[in-house]
This record gives C-alpha cells, structure tokens and sequence, in this order.
C-alpha cells in the first residue's frame, strides 16, 4: 500500500531490528505507531554499517551477534503488518545481506510480508536497473537518499527513481543526533523539491533529529523527519521490559 | 605489440562505470557520490596529462628508487631442483613495500585537486607509512585508520607512522583490522568529504579506486617484462605474488594479460585452517567467499549465510581481509588467473627459507607468494622461470616473527 503521511510533520521511525531482541522491536514498533509514527523503518542489522555512527553501529553489533538475519526482519514486518494495516512499513538494509538472499527472492519475500517501501544505504541510482524492476514487480516502494553533496542531475535522477518518500540527509556525514538541524537541510530540500514536486513524493529529513524542537525546525521546509540514533540510543539506556512504554512517549512528545 | 596489449576489462565488462565482467561497480552511500565523480574526472585528466606522469616518474626514481630490481635466487632455485626463481623487489623500495607507487599517485592528484586534508586506511601499516611519508613529502595533514590488532602486531610501523608527522587512530570495532579500519576511513570520508582526500590502499573499493590503484601499480609488471627478456630473453612461465586486497598482483599480472602462456598465480592467506574464520581465502573452493558488496564494491566476500562478513585470520595483517578486489573476482571466474593459498606456517618457513637462502627478509605477506613458488618450482622445468613479486620487506614482522618462532620451537 501507499506510504501516507497524515499529520504534518509526518514521523519516521527507525529501529534496529532485533535490538534488544526480535520481540521487543516489534512492541516498540506498535508503541512508536500508536503514539504518531507514520511509517515503520525496519533496520536490517549488519556487521559492516558504514554509513552509521557509534549509536547504531552499537545496536547492530549486538543484533549481528544475538544472529539476527534478514529472514527474522521480514517475520516481524509480517507481524506489524497484520497488526497494524495502516502503517507505513519500509525496510532499511546494508546491500550485502539482500544480494545473499538474491534481489528477486528479496522483494518477493519483502512483498509478500506486507511491506511497502525499500531503503538500501549502500545503493545509488546509477546501479539500480535489477533492484528497481524486482521493487515494481513486487509493487514495492524504492526509496533512495539524497545528500547535501549531490548536485541537481543527481537529485533528478534520485527524485524520478524513488516512491514513497525521498530520504534527504540533514548533513554531510553519519548517522547520530547533532544540537541543531544543520543548514545544510533546508537548502538541500528546497532543491530537491523541484524535481519531487511535480511527481507528488514527499520529503523527509534525516540524520541527525532527535527531539521536538528538530521536528518542528524540519517541519518548516520538509514533509517528515526520521528519527534514528536517538530512538535507538534510548531503547539502549532502557529496560527491555519498559523501552515500548518509553518509546511510545517520546514519538508522542516529538510532536508536543 | 597487438599480442601483449593488456587487456581493457573494464571496457570489455559493459558499460558502466569500472566494472570487471560483473564485478566492481560503485555501491556507497549517496553523500559520496559527488566526491567519487570528482575523484574520477580530476583523475582521468591527471592520467591523460603527459606533465603528471613525468613528475611521477621522476619522484618514482629520484625519491623511491625505481626501478626496482628483478633478481635471480639462485641458492634457492637449485635447492627446490626445478623452475629458475626470480624476485621482483618492490621489498628494496622507499618505505619497504610496493605502496608507496599508490599512495604516491593519488597524494599528487590529491595535491592536484587541492586537497590539504588526507585520510588513509592501514592493515600491516605498510600503506600507512607511504600514506604518511607522501604527506610530509607535500605538507599535508594526514590521518591513519588502523585496526587495534593491527597496531598491537605492527607496532613499529605505528611508530613509523608518527614520526612521519601522520595521527593514527585506533579502531576498536569488529575483529579490530583492515576491514574495520576501512569503515572507520569512509565514515571519515563521508563526514568530512568536503576538503578531504581519501587515499585507499589497494585495488579495491568503489569505482574509480580498484582502476586507479591497479594503474598506479602497473609500473611493477611494466618494469618486470622490459627485466625478464633482458636477463632470460623470454617470458616467465609463471607470476606469483600474495592477494589481500591484490594491489601487488594485480600490478605485476597486469601488462601480462595478454600473455596467455604466463601463468598468473595469487595466493591467499590460509591462515590456521579452512573453515570460515581462520583464513582470508576468499577464493577457496569450500567455506570460502562468494560475490557480495562490501566497502563499496561487488566482489568475493567471506560471509555467513544471512550476508553477515564473517572475520577473518592471517599471521600478516596485510592478507588479513574479507573481501578482494574486484579485478581478481573477475580473473577468478575466467580462470585467466589461479588464485591458492598458503597458511600460516608455509609462510613462516618461506620467510625463514628466503633469510637463510638469499639474505632476504620478506614481510610476512609476501612470504606467501614466496611459499607458493616454493612448492611450484620442483614440478616446473629448470629452463622454466618463476616470478615472485615479493613485495615488501619484513623489517616491520621482527616482532611476530620472534613470537611466532619461539612457540613453533617450543612445540618442536
């Protein structure tokens, strides 16, 4: 189903699947969606993240070795489906761990679990003729970041590539929270709109935001932010048993 | 020269941008995307620009002492009865090792570019030292990742590296080696990719690195041809030389390509034995690698069944990595290249053999291809000749070395 983001600012949550352990992921994900989260990003775990920073190289490792496998990620996405119809579902993946399984298999599986949307951080436009046909194959929602550093011939080409939402990153770097939404976001955004406004995408921000004064300061200039490294940095500080209830109130004061 | 040319895999593969048959390409996340673009326009007009590669020759021999000698091991070669053993010494190079011809070419396009800021990933360290003996050359901040195992079993080469003016910075993550510290560099990179130059060690990585290391290295092969029919009046029967990342071998296989009566032989660390975990075979027939992405690039990858890269092990921290570069997946596949390996213990004699033998300490890499030929030579004939690319000296191993054989001589 379509990625919809109802209220405005529309929030993304991310967590790293199987961080404390498979079933927690899945109560702190019905908690974040009952509390405001429109869309669910389910992070495969890896053990080479590369794009990430300290908090969630942390969780993936742990993950990694509590053995964790992309197969354990469809299994909850499939449980939050059934759970909650309405919610935006994307996967959030390392390439590695999709080639193993095979990108045809992948996105049948990823279909067939009720998921709507794909990020892969490690995939460019310019390499994605394969994993784009399985996605529309599969009527699954290709979803691909766009950085401060990329000029306006690639923002196009990211713009006419993605469905769902365009992932904008907040500033040049890694994952992890920052004081403030750097500048560098809102003219990445007012760029990038020219080429999402015309086929109707949304833009969400990322990286970097982690409490309701970043919400409201994307708010101004984007569709959704993403909350990533502070989500998951507080279901480390929290017991298992009490990080959904945690959780829940922190996406509900996100929009306070 | 139509029967020498070297093959242009890179266009032969199709056409985008550096593949190797189905291998290399460029996977990295989005913020990278412009500096690579840059790195592959600023590099492409370096390499077409006649004063570049001047200066790089010049610097080439004035600063690091090329060429490089191809000498006969004549002890050795009568000892093992078969093939004549030849070395190519890149061991006898400014630094000790064949590295600095790479890190010495992209610290001049680094230079070329305006780059002030340098950032490089080490295993052995050996990449580390040229990284940082080219950034006092031009007077560039440089920054060294490198693995806390790593350091603890390179030590000197840390030393090294310090007293060349370089910072290192310890990476305690995973298995706390080569891979790791390449993380750790294209997070660097990725953050501050704005004034930053990303040396990369070995002909791996995303598009435009694994052409660019291999060309830089190519002076190994070129030099190695003009030097073999001078000294025998014909090709080697067989090239040898250790692959971590492969930037050794595929410098000295490179402008024999087209040769297709030179056997091209890789050799990988086998590390203490053949399941996953304690060796960097990523060619070996079971558990060893198959095609995935890892740092940028689509080839041979050690990994679990759900994708996770599994550690490796190697006694030479320069062989000690999961994945390969993307040239040699392709030569794998075609078989236009053999890849084996030899293990711990093979190259612990090989080194003790080449001391003892020849006077020649190699570095605990390059001690495999050196056992490889070891076990070659005897089925070859004597008119036959073998070339070791013995690519670096192991003046930087005493440490492990006096280790290592102090426990085999208490097992003994």
């Amino acid at each position: 189903m379509p990625i919809v983001f109802k209220q405005k600012p529309g929030l993304v949550a991310y967590l790293t699947a199987g961080d404390p352990d498979l079933a927690a992921t899945r109560d702190i994900a019905l908690a974040a969606i009952d509390n405001g989260a429109d869309v669910i990003e389910l992070g495969v775990p890896f053990s080479d993240p590369l794009a990430d920073g300290p908090v969630i190289q942390r969780a993936s490792e742990r993950a990694v070795a509590k053995g964790v496998r992309l197969t354990d990620v469809l299994e909850v996405a499939r449980q939050l489906r059934s759970a909650r119809p309405a919610c935006g579902l994307v996967l959030f993946s390392y390439l590695n761990p999709v080639v193993r399984m095979g990108m045809k298999q992948f996105c049948a599986a990823a279909k067939d679990a009720g998921v709507d949307g794909v990020l892969l951080t490690d995939m460019i436009v310019e390499e994605a003729d394969e994993y784009l046909a399985e996605m529309k194959a599969n009527e699954l929602a290709p979803i691909f970041l766009a950085a401060p550093t990329s000029p306006d011939v690639r923002l196009q080409a990211i713009a006419g590539a993605s469905q769902g939402f365009v992932y904008a990153i907040s500033r040049v770097g890694i994952t992890g929270t920052q004081q403030q939404v750097a500048g560098d976001a809102s003219e990445l955004v007012n760029r990038l709109r020219k080429y999402t406004e015309p086929l109707g995408i949304p833009v969400a921000v990322g990286f970097g935001i982690s409490n309701a004064e970043h919400v409201r300061a994307v708010a101004l200039f984007a569709d959704a932010a993403v909350i990533g490294s502070a989500l998951v940095a507080l279901i480390e500080r929290t017991a298992s048993a009490e990080a959904p209830a945690a959780v829940g109130r922190f996406i509900a004061g996100l929009r306070a | 020269m139509s029967a020498t040319t070297p093959l242009e895999p890179e266009v032969a593969g199709g056409a985008r941008a550096g593949r190797f048959g189905v291998y290399g390409g460029r996977y990295v996340p989005e913020t990278l995307m412009a500096a690579l673009e840059e790195l592959e326009h600023a590099y492409a007009e370096a390499d077409a620009d006649p004063a570049f590669h001047a200066e790089l020759d010049g610097l080439l021999h004035h600063y690091c002492g090329r060429p490089t000698p191809l000498y006969f091991a004549k002890r050795m070669s009568e000892q093992f009865g078969g093939a004549k053993i030849y070395l190519k010494r890149e061991d006898l190079l400014h630094t000790g090792a064949h590295k600095i011809n790479n890190a010495l070419g992209q610290g001049m396009l680094a230079r070329r570019m305006g780059k002030q800021r340098i950032i490089a990933e080490t295993g052995a360290g050996q990449h580390g030292v040229a990284t940082a003996t080219v950034c006092a050359l031009f007077g560039m901040e440089c920054v060294i990742y490198m693995g806390e195992e790593d350091m603890r079993r390179q030590e000197l080469n840390v030393f090294r590296m310090r007293l060349l003016g370089a910072e290192v910075r310890p990476v305690a993550t995973g298995s706390a080696t080569l891979k790791d510290a390449i993380n750790e560099a294209m997070r660097d990179w990725v953050t501050n990719v704005r004034d930053t130059y990303y040396i990369l060690g070995s002909a791996l990585g995303a598009h435009p690195y694994p052409t660019m290391v291999r060309n830089f290295q190519r002076v190994i092969g070129r030099e190695a041809r003009v030097q073999v029919l001078e000294q025998e009046g014909k090709l080697p029967a067989a090239i040898v030389a250790c692959v971590g990342g492969g930037s050794n071998a595929i410098g000295a296989f490179y402008e024999f390509l087209g040769d297709k009566d030179v056997r091209l032989v890789g050799v990988e660390a086998g590390g203490r034995g053949t399941a996953l975990g304690d060796h960097a075979a990523r060619f070996q027939k079971t558990d060893g690698g198959v095609p995935g992405v890892l740092q940028g690039t689509y080839s041979y990858v050690l990994q679990n069944d759900a994708g996770q890269v599994s550690a490796t092990h190697s006694v030479s921290a320069g062989l000690d990595y999961a994945s390969v570069g993307p040239e040699h997946a392709m030569l794998h596949d075609s078989g236009r290249a053999q890849y084996t390996s030899a293990t711990d213990a093979e190259a612990l004699a090989a080194t003790s053999i080449l001391a003892r033998m020849e006077g020649i300490l190699p570095a605990l890499e390059s001690a495999h291809a050196v056992a490889e030929a070891i076990k070659m030579a005897p089925t070859m004939a004597k008119t036959d000749v073998i070339m070791v690319n013995l690519s670096g000296r192991g003046d930087k191993d005493m440490g492990i070395l006096a280790q290592e054989m102090s426990l085999q001589g208490a097992k003994g």
